[in-house]
């Protein structure tokens, strides 16, 4: 681990310049100086389409630069061209493991900039929702970090709850990715009967479950010689980068928006923000399960807490946000989402700047890249979670 | 850290044996796979499946297939007059769909275009075999969406703590005003009741019974030949005054119509007393 | 006739050897065939379903009834594709490598007894031709990684040979404290000395895993390497896309290589079996019944002793990520090269004391 100070400073863009290229699949190392290694576009380590260039010395990774944008698709531009209804449908799509977040955070922007009061029901749901939305995302993380790893069962084990949790959310929404349950002013339409009950059952599952992945992943010998000191990263880093979210919660920094910055009705319950020790791949992965617990906790106090009530009030035939700007802030599952909302008046916005987490996680990867060893890069790629479509959008 | 996720510090070799005991407890647990082709999943009524149209309430508004925000809906109509109902009347226009296309390529199930349908002519069905070898065979016309509307499952029960559905409420508030209206009534008739047998005395029982009960009411008198026959007297009045000849003839055949349950009631009311 | 055919090196004549010469060589042929093909694929299909249902799924069910006919389907889909050869390859060494550690493997078998008096040849140095036929199926691996002229094949091949050697060490040496215990070589004996063998002054008999724990523990460890499968994977799912060595091969040669890897994983069973797990005997102690009903109910229990260490191979598989190289070197090293030679003094101390 190279001390930051001694170090040269790395800024993206002052990478050596490649002479030699070889655009190849999967890592491997060579025992020659002065190698440049793309670990390409499609690769199963990355989520998604994320090219990471490495140069090499030997075994050793001496930079390492992201390449982005493979995934862009223009969402702040296509949204200028479209009303609130259509930019919450299509922000669903972004982050796809945290849809709901995702137009949670817009339809709080559209609700500041007008004004609007929201129904006590509303909230709660929605934050009912998004919780178990919470628990879908990192039970996503789980598996798929021990499956690069080459623990193959977890997979199966967080798909098997994943299921329980969208055919729950389904029941609701009709969704069981893109939700597309949010409307400014509240939720589309209530739950239906039954749904609270299922609520009720599904936690108390997922929560008998967790000790199963503490034992088969987080208490496994190899998987702790695997990840434990690897890619650690220094809380002074972590916020210079930007980094929120679980990445940043295991290296000690206890931030998190709903308790910082209290949104819907987080501020009335018991939040739990657990955090790790060193900020290395175990303490990631390890601030993911609590994380699930605490998600699994709110929940049960959501339950408590339902009033009843209506869930939306009735809106204009065309919604249209006064002019003025909002910026929202959000917790959504892999780190602060802000959504900066600008309306001149009509019903499509002026400006939509998305604040989206994974972009600045992503930016840690040549400060934790360097000086790894090639194995230990796949494991710090799968430990600094991030979705490609959240850094591109 | 939280409590049941963070592991107990134990000797080396333990993480290994905790690891292979769960994998063996789930070795004898049934498995969770769904044999798909012989087993269907059993779906939420609110999945979106896919879309199915109810061309029948369907108006031409247009308002779905401006709010999709892929613009997968192609919609073609025409105008046609219809003849008016009776001689002398205006034409009215009317939209008629001819073609109603939603191309499943393009639609990203977000539901907009069915939220925003003022006619409830666009409905979700959990309906999601529909996979075709070709990508043109994604966009569905109107006979299919159509078809789909035999698979649209009813709408399920709301929370206990929701609010009633719109429709419901409505319904609701308007039995309750019935139902209040008739109350209302009831009392006046009874308490004006009391004011005539106060005056009156014993003799007037028939009568108070039938004031007891209310008032006749005129709307429950039948009288034959309503619709054709007229007050004659009423329609010359009319036709001088200069209103329309329709007109005259609607005010005239109404005058008889009163005429006539006056003097059924009257007669009843007598016959009641004598 | 027997006298001059049997190999000079033979000592027991197995229940194959009848008369003729040709038809005994048809029966040990189909022997050594039958444990190759045959139940490699039981193997495989026993890690489908058993990795299957750990994973709270079910495992292939369509190809047959649930599921049994599912690798002879792979295989006919494996020799129906396409033979391709990459253009820089070279085409001789390519071609031979699969064959090259196939045939090895297979030849293991050959020593294996699985029933009383059923085996296809009991050699003096039974145990040492088993582990060094082993050792020559490494050459077809490195030759795999060298011809395919692709370089994280060679990277992949290479790893893949410094674990096989690595791990070789540890196999043999705790293989040598079965044979010093035994007294002999050869693998029949070395069942029957499990037989037989009484602890000192009583009359229990015992299987060798019990005073040599710890060697079956060394071995087996080291056997799961050898076969590079999961937790020691790494020269085959390092790049966790392509598949090391194997990578350029497609079709039949591919089929080749998995089918040596399951085979090697029966024969590796077979082996534990054999060393230290009592042979065909069902129980310590127990006796085992004369003529054919005894040969059968030997073979039987062989074979399921097998699907057992193959179970429990396959449980490691599910339970376990990967190790990382040189984690996996440091294991092999300084870990079970000392245990194992402790646990060699410890059984030459134990058999000249007791």
């Amino acid at each position: 681990m190279t001390d930051l100070a001694s170090s040269e400073k790395v800024v993206p863009g002052n990478a050596p310049a490649e002479d030699v290229v070889f655009e190849v699949m999967g890592d491997a190392d060579f025992d020659t100086a002065e190698m440049s290694l793309s670990i390409g576009p499609a690769h199963p380590a990355t989520h998604g389409v994320l090219r990471v260039v490495l140069d090499m010395d030997g075994e050793r990774i001496r930079h390492a630069r992201p390449v982005i944008g493979y995934m862009h698709r223009g969402f702040e531009k296509l949204a200028e061209y479209r009303d609130f209804a259509q930019i919450m449908a299509l922000t669903n799509r972004h982050d796809w493991l945290s849809g709901f977040g995702n137009e949670l955070g817009v339809a709080l922007a559209a609700e500041k900039m007008m004004e609007m009061e929201v129904p006590e029901r509303a909230q709660w749901i929605r934050m009912l929702i998004a919780e178990w939305n919470r628990i879908l995302n990192h039970l996503m993380f789980v598996g798929s970090y021990a499956l690069e790893l080459g623990g193959i069962t977890p997979m199966f084990y967080a798909f098997r709850e994943r299921e329980d949790i969208q055919f729950l959310l389904e029941s609701a929404t009709g969704g069981r990715l893109h939700f597309t349950y949010n409307q400014p002013g509240g939720v589309k339409i209530d739950l239906p009967h039954g749904f609270m009950k299922e609520s009720v059952e599904l936690s108390a599952t997922v929560r008998k479950r967790l000790p199963d992945y503490v034992d088969l992943v987080l208490g496994n010998e190899i998987f702790q010689g695997r990840t434990k000191g690897i890619g650690a990263l220094p809380p002074e880093v972590a916020l210079a980068y930007g980094v929120s979210g679980p990445t940043l919660q295991a290296t000690g920094v206890p931030e998190d928006s709903r308790v910082t910055e209290p949104y819907l009705k987080y501020g009335e319950i018991d939040v739990r923000v657990p955090t790790g020790d060193n900020g290395d791949s175990f303490d990631r992965f390890a601030v993911l399960l609590g994380r699930i617990e605490a998600s699994l906790d709110i929940i049960d106090q959501v339950h408590d807490h339902m009033p009843a009530g209506p869930v939306n009030s009735k809106l204009p035939k065309i919604v249209k946000a006064p002019e003025g700007f909002a910026y929202v802030r959000t917790e959504n599952p892999l780190g602060q989402l802000g959504y900066w909302l600008e309306s001149d008046g009509s019903k499509n916005p002026w400006r939509f700047k998305m604040r989206t987490p994974s972009f600045s996680n992503v930016q840690t990867l040549p400060w934790l890249l360097r000086g790894q060893l090639m194995p230990d890069a796949v494991a710090i790629l799968g430990s600094v979670f991030f979705v490609v479509g959240d850094v591109d959008r | 850290m939280s409590p049941v996720t963070t592991p107990k510090s134990a000797p080396f070799g333990v993480g290994l044996l905790k690891g292979a005991a769960v994998t063996l407890k789930h070795l004898f647990r049934p498995a969770v796979t769904q044999q798909y082709p012989h087993e269907r999943p059993d779906l939420a009524p609110r999945t979106r499946g896919v879309i199915a149209l109810m061309d029948e309430n369907c108006t031409v508004c247009m308002l779905c297939s401006r709010a999709c925000p892929d613009w997968c809906i192609y919609i073609d109509s025409h105008k046609e007059t219809v003849p008016p109902a009776k001689e002398g009347g205006r034409a009215r226009t009317r939209n008629v769909l001819d073609r109603f296309a939603i191309d499943f390529a393009l639609c990203m199930y977000c539901g907009i275009c069915v939220d925003v349908c003022p006619f409830d002519a666009l409905w979700w069905s959990p309906e999601f075999e529909y996979a075709e070898y070709d990508i043109d065979g994604l966009l569905h016309e109107m006979d299919r969406l159509r078809e789909w509307m035999d698979t649209v499952p009813p709408p399920p029960p709301l929370d206990s703590g929701a609010d009633a559905p719109a429709e419901v409420a409505d319904a609701i508030a308007a039995k309750q005003k019935e139902l209040d209206a008739a109350r209302d009534a009831a009392d006046a008739a009874a308490s004006e009741a009391e004011a005539k047998t106060d005056e009156g005395g014993d003799s007037s029982k028939p009568a108070a019974k039938s004031a007891g009960s209310g008032k006749p009411n005129v709307a429950d008198v039948h009288v034959e030949g309503a619709g054709e026959q007229l007050d004659q007297e009423v329609y010359d009045s009319l036709i001088a005054e200069g209103k329309s000849e329709r007109m005259a003839r609607a005010k005239a055949k109404a005058a008889w119509v009163r005429a006539q349950k006056q003097k059924q009631l009257d007669e009843d009311s007598d016959g009641g007393d004598a | 006739m027997t006298t001059i055919l049997t190999l000079p090196l033979a000592q027991q004549a197995s229940v194959l050897d009848v008369g003729n010469f040709a038809l005994s060589a048809v029966f040990k042929i189909g022997v050594v065939l039958v444990m190759f093909m045959v139940i490699s694929l039981v193997g495989g299909y026993l890690e489908h379903k058993a990795m299957g249902h750990m994973q709270a799924r079910t495992g292939p069910m369509e190809a047959g009834p649930h599921g049994t006919l599912q690798l002879v389907a792979d295989g006919i889909k494996f020799v129906q594709k396409e033979d391709v050869i990459p253009r820089n390859a070279d085409k001789w060494v390519f071609a031979a490598a699969p064959g090259v550690a196939l045939v090895p493997a297979m030849l293991g078998f050959y020593v294996l007894p699985l029933g009383p008096g059923v085996w296809a040849a009991d050699l003096e140095l039974g145990l040492f031709y088993a582990l060094a036929i082993g050792s020559i199926g490494v050459l077809g691996i490195l030759m795999g990684g060298w011809a395919s002229a692709n370089k994280f094949s060679l990277i992949g091949g290479l790893r893949a040979a410094a674990q096989l050697i690595a791990y070789e060490l540890p196999l043999i040496l705790a293989a040598a404290a079965v044979g010093i215990q035994a007294g002999s070589l050869s693998l029949v004996d070395i069942v029957d000395a499990q037989m037989t063998m009484q602890v000192f002054g009583t009359p229990i008999t015992m299987w060798f895993i019990i005073p040599q724990l710890l060697g079956f523990v060394i071995f087996f460890i080291a056997a799961m390497a050898e076969l590079s499968r999961p937790p020691f994977d790494m020269p085959i799912a390092d790049s966790e896309l392509v598949f090391g060595y194997m990578t350029e091969y497609t079709g039949i040669k591919f089929a080749m290589y998995l089918l040596t890897e399951y085979g090697g994983m029966v024969f590796m069973s077979g082996l534990m079996v054999v060393l230290y797990l009592g042979g065909w005997q069902i129980l310590p102690g127990v006796d085992m019944p004369e003529g054919t009903w005894g040969a059968l109910l030997g073979v039987g229990v062989t074979l399921g002793k097998i699907m057992l260490l193959i179970f429990v191979i396959v449980w490691a598989r599910v339970a376990y990520p990967r190790l990382r190289e040189d984690q996996l070197q440091k294991i092999s090293w300084l870990i079970l090269i000392p245990l194992s030679l402790l646990n060699i003094v410890i059984v030459a101390l134990g058999k000249v004391l007791l």
